[in-house]
């Protein structure tokens, strides 16, 4: 009962600190002019649960982040852009988690490419033009990237707060 | 114990190989896609198709200099400009402002899209039908 406690109380200063995160992150200006194109520091906090308390409260973490970024900082279209990626995202690495084939680096970088796989399909289908199709290898390539990044800062993440959860 | 950490750490490198492996395989598949497309699908365009919100507002030729103006979805506006064969956004009033930034295109497939007004400037080969509907500025 005493752990179940300590539990709930790490998904919500880790939903807080995800959606901070996503915050920050939306203040950042993106050096390239594609869109898509981002460090995914809320990732982070959703690596740290999937490895620290389980993939199902990770679940619900991620829920509760893009649901209130968007209300708080977003908008309609903000929120249908990060739930595509995030959803998506969120699936591919619990897949990959489970599989027990990746470490938590090769679980970043599957998540990363998933989450601009996802925001594509999402222009694709909002602006209906096949043409944003085109994107897709970069983002792809760029996804890889960042998600090894987070990777590593998730990794390190998980090795210090594993003892205190 | 001293047996335990290193199965661990054998373990722990088998997955990391692994995570490279991923990596080396999504980045090549990137690249493929990105030949692919460079070589076979973006050629010399003729015609700049304007849509927001997935309608089709105007068709150009890139031969015509042109300034439209569209506005977008949410009440935005966007300026585009047609100028020697090639199409770019000179103006918008989207947050980020990365419309603008990504400069004029001219191949086929090559796209322009403001993702907060939903305005996606594409060029495409055929420049046939040019029915220009309403709104063009000279």
């Amino acid at each position: 009962m005493k752990g179940n406690v300590r539990r709930i109380a790490f998904c919500g200063v880790f939903t807080a600190l995800a959606m901070v995160f996503s915050y920050i992150e939306s203040l950042i200006p993106i050096p390239v002019p594609i869109y898509g194109i981002k460090l995914g520091i809320a990732n982070i906090a959703i690596l740290a649960v999937i490895y620290a308390i389980g993939w199902k409260e990770a679940v619900i973490v991620n829920f509760l982040r893009i649901l209130w970024t968007a209300i708080l900082f977003g908008n309609m279209n903000s929120f249908l852009f990060s739930a595509a990626g995030g959803a998506l995202s969120l699936l591919v690495m619990i897949a990959c988690y489970k599989s027990r084939k990746f470490s938590i680096l090769g679980v970043s970088i599957a998540g990363g490419a998933a989450h601009n796989i996802g925001q594509v399909a999402m222009a694709v289908w909002l602006m209906d033009s096949t043409a944003i199709i085109y994107y897709l290898p970069i983002l792809l390539a760029a996804g890889v990237f960042t998600g090894a990044i987070i990777g590593i800062a998730g990794g390190l993440t998980v090795k210090h707060i594993k003892a205190s959860i | 114990m001293k047996h335990k950490a290193k199965v661990q750490e054998k373990r722990q490198h088998s997955l990391v190989r692994a995570d490279l492996w991923l990596a080396a395989a999504l980045l090549l598949a990137a690249l493929a896609a990105f030949t692919v497309i460079q070589c076979f699908i973006k050629k010399e365009g003729a015609c700049a198709v304007i849509t927001v919100d997935g309608r089709i507002l105007h068709r150009c030729s890139l031969n015509e200099d042109a300034e439209i103006t569209v506005s977008g979805y949410d009440g935005g506006k966007n300026t585009i400009i047609v100028s020697n064969g090639t199409v770019y956004m000179s103006d918008a009033d989207c947050p980020d402002r990365l419309c603008v930034r990504m400069g004029a295109v001219s191949r086929t497939g090559e796209t322009i899209v403001c993702l907060p007004h939903r305005v996606v400037v594409e060029v495409t080969a055929s420049g046939k039908d040019q029915d220009k509907i309403d709104g063009v500025v000279r």
